[in-house]
């Protein structure tokens, strides 16, 4: 059988002047666009299933570098919590 | 073409299909007769025809129907009723502010406290390998023109919100590759387990809450109106797809299918987290910023989804937790005029 993504390296980048760009989504994963490549650390290119990715900032994706939604299952917060109220100084 | 279900589903064939001239069903009795409309299988059924011929067509019948004043009339008195039937069983949450960050708060806090009966647990733990089948019979009503009934909405809304909807479309679509159509990758998934993948095949098969769930989508995504529904049914969708997604895959690895079979959920997992994203803070979280007025429909698509598909998925837990079969047994004969 043929891997399916095994021709998925060719989708075109929108255009090569185009900027890459990476918005953080809140409590969620980081959002990459534009004419990327993905690599592992011995430089091979890891095929782009989407012109859209997600990359895991939780830690916790099975998917890894890819988000694939559990980091709602952990309550990952990217923003601080609203500060806990302080017990009184003791006097 | 369908069996019919009932006399609203016969009639609307024998017009379509040139036997009769005019509809000649007391259409209004018929609506007020059902007790159910989520679950009657008669309208469901004759407004899943009328809406076929919205998307690929009917075998055999002309497409002029699809204009055509009593079918449109049709399809009209049954969606009111349906509307009705959701407006007045979905429960909404508090409205947020109508900014991007409380839209997609509020959505994930929606999506997230969704805790009705799993079919995909059930799927990864305990599904027999008919009950996976019968689950891909179910899903294929949609699955196999997955992510059509939300890009009505593509022209119908504007700026940031329009952008946001084609990025997700756009990747539904397989990036405009035939093969990686996600409506295909399921086809794929169907007939890796010897299922038959045509589109409409087992139609016959599905009860009436699998074709309410495809019409209400084709309801909010050809009424302008309901644009706010549709944005809000997307979002929910998207949002509560990862994890199930991923269930999915497991429980078909368990019976033994390879990627071959699980590729299709395998490439959810990772798709919907993106999509998620996109369609809480860009699509309905935008919406609702310039449309403000748009709010509580998109709540309302949104919880609406979530509790058609919940109905749909309880169905089918309980037929399988008790040994029965899933699919519908057809019981109406429609006899040849
Ligand atoms: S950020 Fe989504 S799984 Fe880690």
């Amino acid at each position: 059988m043929i891997a399916p993504d095994d021709d998925a390296a060719d989708i075109p980048a929108a255009g090569a002047d185009e900027p890459v760009s990476i918005t953080a989504y809140p409590n969620g994963p980081l959002l990459v666009r534009g004419p990327f490549e993905i690599r592992t650390p011995t430089g091979v290119v890891i095929p782009p299933r989407r012109k859209t990715v997600a990359l895991c900032r939780c830690g916790v994706s099975s998917l890894k570098p890819f988000c694939d939604g559990s980091h709602k299952a952990i309550g990952f917060r990217t923003e601080p919590e609203p500060p806990a109220p302080q017990p009184p100084l003791p006097a | 073409m369908p069996q019919a279900r009932g006399p609203v589903s016969t009639n609307l064939r024998k017009l379509i299909s040139n036997q009769h001239t005019e509809f000649g069903v007391d259409l209004d009795a018929a609506l007020r007769a059902t007790d159910d409309v989520l679950q009657d299988d008669d309208l469901q059924l004759a407004l899943f025809m009328a809406y076929e011929l919205r998307y690929s067509g009917l075998q055999g019948i002309d497409d002029d129907w699809e204009w055509h004043p009593e079918v449109l009339a049709l399809c009209a008195a049954i969606e009111r009723l349906f509307e009705a039937a959701l407006r007045e069983r979905v429960s909404l949450p508090p409205l947020p502010a109508p900014d991007v960050e409380s839209v997609a708060a509020a959505l994930f806090e929606l999506t997230g406290a969704d805790s009705g009966p799993s079919v995909s647990r059930f799927l990864a733990k305990k599904a027999t390998d008919e009950q996976a089948r019968e689950f891909l019979i179910l899903r294929s009503i949609y699955q196999l023109k997955e992510a059509d009934p939300h890009t009505w909405a593509i022209p119908r809304i504007r700026s940031r919100a329009k952008a946001a909807l084609v990025e997700i479309q756009a990747d539904e679509y397989g990036g405009g590759r035939f093969e990686r159509m996600h409506s295909e990758l399921f086809a794929r998934t169907m007939r890796g387990v010897g299922l038959d993948a045509g589109y409409g095949h087992y139609i016959d098969a599905v009860p009436a809450i699998t074709l309410a769930s495809s019409n209400m989508m084709t309801m909010f995504g050809t009424h302008r109106r309901l644009r706010g529904a549709t944005a809000g049914h997307l979002a929910a969708f998207e949002m509560t797809s990862s994890q199930p997604n991923r269930l999915y895959g497991n429980g078909f690895r368990r019976l033994g299918y390879d990627a071959n079979v699980t590729f299709y959920f395998d490439e959810h997992v990772e798709a919907d987290a993106v999509h998620e994203q996109i369609a809480a803070r860009d699509l309905a979280g935008s919406l609702v910023t310039d449309e403000p007025e748009l709010l509580e429909d998109v709540f309302f698509g949104a919880a609406a989804g979530l509790y058609v598909d919940g109905l749909a998925g309880a169905q089918q837990i309980d037929a399988w937790t008790a040994g029965h079969s899933a699919l519908r047994v057809p019981e109406y004969l429609d006899l040849p005029a």
